[in-house]
């Protein structure tokens, strides 16, 4: 590759989709769907190359313009967020592939060029928020992702109007989210001057703590926490990813709340420095509580839904619990159990909703009582689904068994034994709701006069490649565990921090 | 001690500050308080207006002038950047706004109101509506 072309990946893969995204728009419902995976693969295929180059512990920074920080604009590239972009990356090529024939039938064909534009945009969005290195770019490149987002959840309307409600609350709850991070961002403007990250964290440690940065660090971590849906600020969520289109529903799940974990944890551990006790005991008696009484509340209601998506979506919450849990520890461990969950969750959602996706394709519902028997007529795509639940209660040989793993450990190695024991305990929670769909649809009759065909091999793909990685990452975690546990120490360097 | 004066002196001091910590909770209280999808729109307006005047507020430069440059070496200058910033921030409020907007009409066609509680009890009457919409 060209030396030149080289040095600029860092901006090209934002630049593609965003320049791809009018260009899906304009070309219309017949090419908007090549455009987007063509995109898509070439911003994967981009990440992969990033990921290469940072694994070694270097960090690219790419300055916008030219112009040097902090006064420019920089994108700063380790090995924390290349992994953030690669799961971004790798589930958007994912899910276009298994959009096709998904989106075929439940998004009227006129509307197709805009849907996939606004896909790309959300897409554009989310990468922005991982690459840059700029605390204000991250704020617009983050509604950049949940504007689109809110398009692309509102395009449910087709099979379910009540999408459109679903959309327009989650709007609200994003917009005010949205706005308390700025409001945050403002007053630790006030306090340095400075907006790019790393210049952010050095001038906000030589200041030490004082009460504006208190208030601007709780406004950050409100405005973040409504955006990745810790209970009891969630409710926003099991309405959109509900009544969302299949595939929009398999990438949000996937990605958006992912990077806004990625945020906070860059917030958190990269920015605000944590000799500052305050906020250390904020994450430890708020965050870590709410987590827990998360996980639990959501799996019991996730226990009682008729709608498997819904199911789906409350578990999601859940699971936004055991990310929080790791990082609300305060430990090097507990990091880097929440960014090896950040990977592990991502790709068994997706393959778990993708499968909800197949049910509405082929059966035309997604409730349990109605897939009564599904596991005969389908049994790909309910193997696939199988496969995905296993994970989600942590069973051993998939990824979902290694992610409890590490967070287990890292609360016993602090002496947390309770927590340690909610959280092998809440997994039998999951079992129960992955129960109720596995009985249903293997040992129940199918109703009477239905008639079911499996999936299409353009949608069992993606599921399955999903559903492998599951596996494969749970017999083999080195790779991904050596990714975390690299990012958890790059996180922990690049600030003055004082670990106790 | 707290004077009467140095009461009067924080609140006339900061008062752009004061006034957008008002606007700000009316803003917040609108939006979340309101049923009338409209007026919930409007108050997530004014919070966001709330938010340019915390950003522009903490631009000024006592003594400042706008930030063109005049040639003259000793001229004091606002800080340009939160401008800028804002400006943004507005492109982003009004873009919020126009796809609430948007979403408020096909909710008003779907549903016929754009009352919540309303809204709220015509989707718990119909709980499978696929086969209803048109």
């Amino acid at each position: 590759m060209p030396e030149a072309l080289f040095h600029h990946l860092p901006v090209l893969q934002v630049v593609l989709t965003l320049v791809a995204a009018p260009l899906c728009a304009l070309a219309g419902s017949r090419w908007a769907w090549s455009i987007a995976t063509a995109a898509s693969i070439i911003a994967f295929a981009i990440t992969v190359t990033l990921f290469s180059s940072v694994l070694d512990g270097t960090v690219i920074s790419y300055h916008i313009g030219g112009w040097a920080p902090p006064i420019g604009i920089e994108y700063r590239v380790d090995i924390l967020n290349a992994f953030v972009l690669l799961i971004v990356s790798g589930i958007a090529v994912l899910t276009l592939i298994y959009a096709q024939k998904s989106v075929t039938a439940e998004i009227g064909s006129e509307k197709h060029g805009l849907f996939y534009a606004a896909f790309l945009l959300c897409l554009t969005g989310l990468m922005g928020v991982a690459i840059t290195g700029d605390a204000f770019n991250v704020f617009v490149f983050l509604e950049i992702s949940s504007l689109s987002a809110y398009a692309l959840i509102a395009t449910g309307a087709d099979r379910d109007r009540r999408a459109l409600t679903a959309a327009y609350n989650y709007l609200i709850m994003g917009t005010i989210g949205a706005t308390f991070f700025v409001i945050g961002l403002g007053l630790l403007y006030m306090l340095t001057g400075t907006l790019n990250m790393a210049d952010l964290a050095q001038r906000l440690f030589d200041h030490g703590d004082n009460r504006t940065l208190r208030t601007g660090f709780c406004f950050v971590l409100i405005g973040l926490t409504l955006k990745l849906a810790m209970f009891p600020l969630h409710l926003w969520l099991p309405d959109a990813y509900s009544r969302a289109p299949s595939a929009v529903t398999a990438f949000l799940s996937a990605t958006a709340t992912k990077v806004m974990v990625y945020v906070l944890l860059r917030f958190l551990f990269a920015i605000f420095s944590f000799s500052f006790a305050f906020e250390a005991s904020v994450l430890r008696v708020l965050v870590l509580p709410l987590a827990m009484i998360g996980i639990v509340v959501a799996s019991v209601v996730a226990i009682f839904q008729d709608d498997l998506k819904r199911m789906l979506a409350y578990s999601s919450i859940a699971q936004i619990g055991y990310m929080l849990l790791g990082l609300a520890l305060v430990s090097q461990t507990g990091v880097m159990a929440s960014i090896i969950h950040l990977f592990n969750h991502a790709i068994t959602k997706a393959a778990l909703f993708m499968a909800a996706g197949c049910f509405v394709l082929q059966a035309g519902t997604t409730s349990i009582r109605e897939l009564r028997g599904i596991g005969r007529d389908m049994p790909w795509t309910m193997a696939a689904f199988v496969v995905g639940g296993l994970s989600l209660i942590g069973v051993p040989l998939t990824v979902g068994f290694i992610s409890k793993w590490y967070l287990v450990e890292a609360f016993i190695a602090e002496g947390w034994w309770p927590v340690a024991l909610l959280i092998v305990a809440s997994s039998l929670l999951s079992f129960a709701y992955v129960w109720r769909v596995v009985e249903a649809a293997y040992l129940r009759d199918a109703p009477e006069g239905v008639v079911r065909k499996e999936a299409p091999l353009s949608m069992l793909v993606p599921m399955w490649t999903l559903a492998g990685m599951s596996i494969y990452f749970g017999v083999d975690s080195s790779l991904t565990s050596a990714a975390a546990s690299r990012a958890a120490n790059a996180l922990i360097g690049a600030s003055n921090l004082f670990w106790q | 001690m707290v004077t009467m004066d140095s009461v009067l002196s924080l609140i006339s001091g900061h008062y752009n500050y004061w006034m957008g910590i008002v606007l700000m909770m009316l803003g917040l209280y609108v939006a979340i308080s309101r049923g009338n999808l409209i007026k919930k729109v409007v108050g997530l307006n004014l919070f966001q207006t709330s938010v340019f005047m915390l950003y522009i507020s903490m631009g000024k430069v006592t003594g400042g002038t706008a930030p063109i440059l005049t040639g003259k070496p000793d001229t004091i200058y606002s800080n340009p950047l939160p401008h800028v910033l804002i400006l943004t921030a507005i492109v982003v409020g009004i873009s919020t706004t126009a796809l609430a907007l948007a979403l408020i009409v096909r909710i008003r066609e779907a549903y016929g109101t754009i009352e919540e509680d309303e809204i709220a009890a015509i989707e718990r009457q119909f709980e499978f509506p696929k086969d209803r919409v048109a």
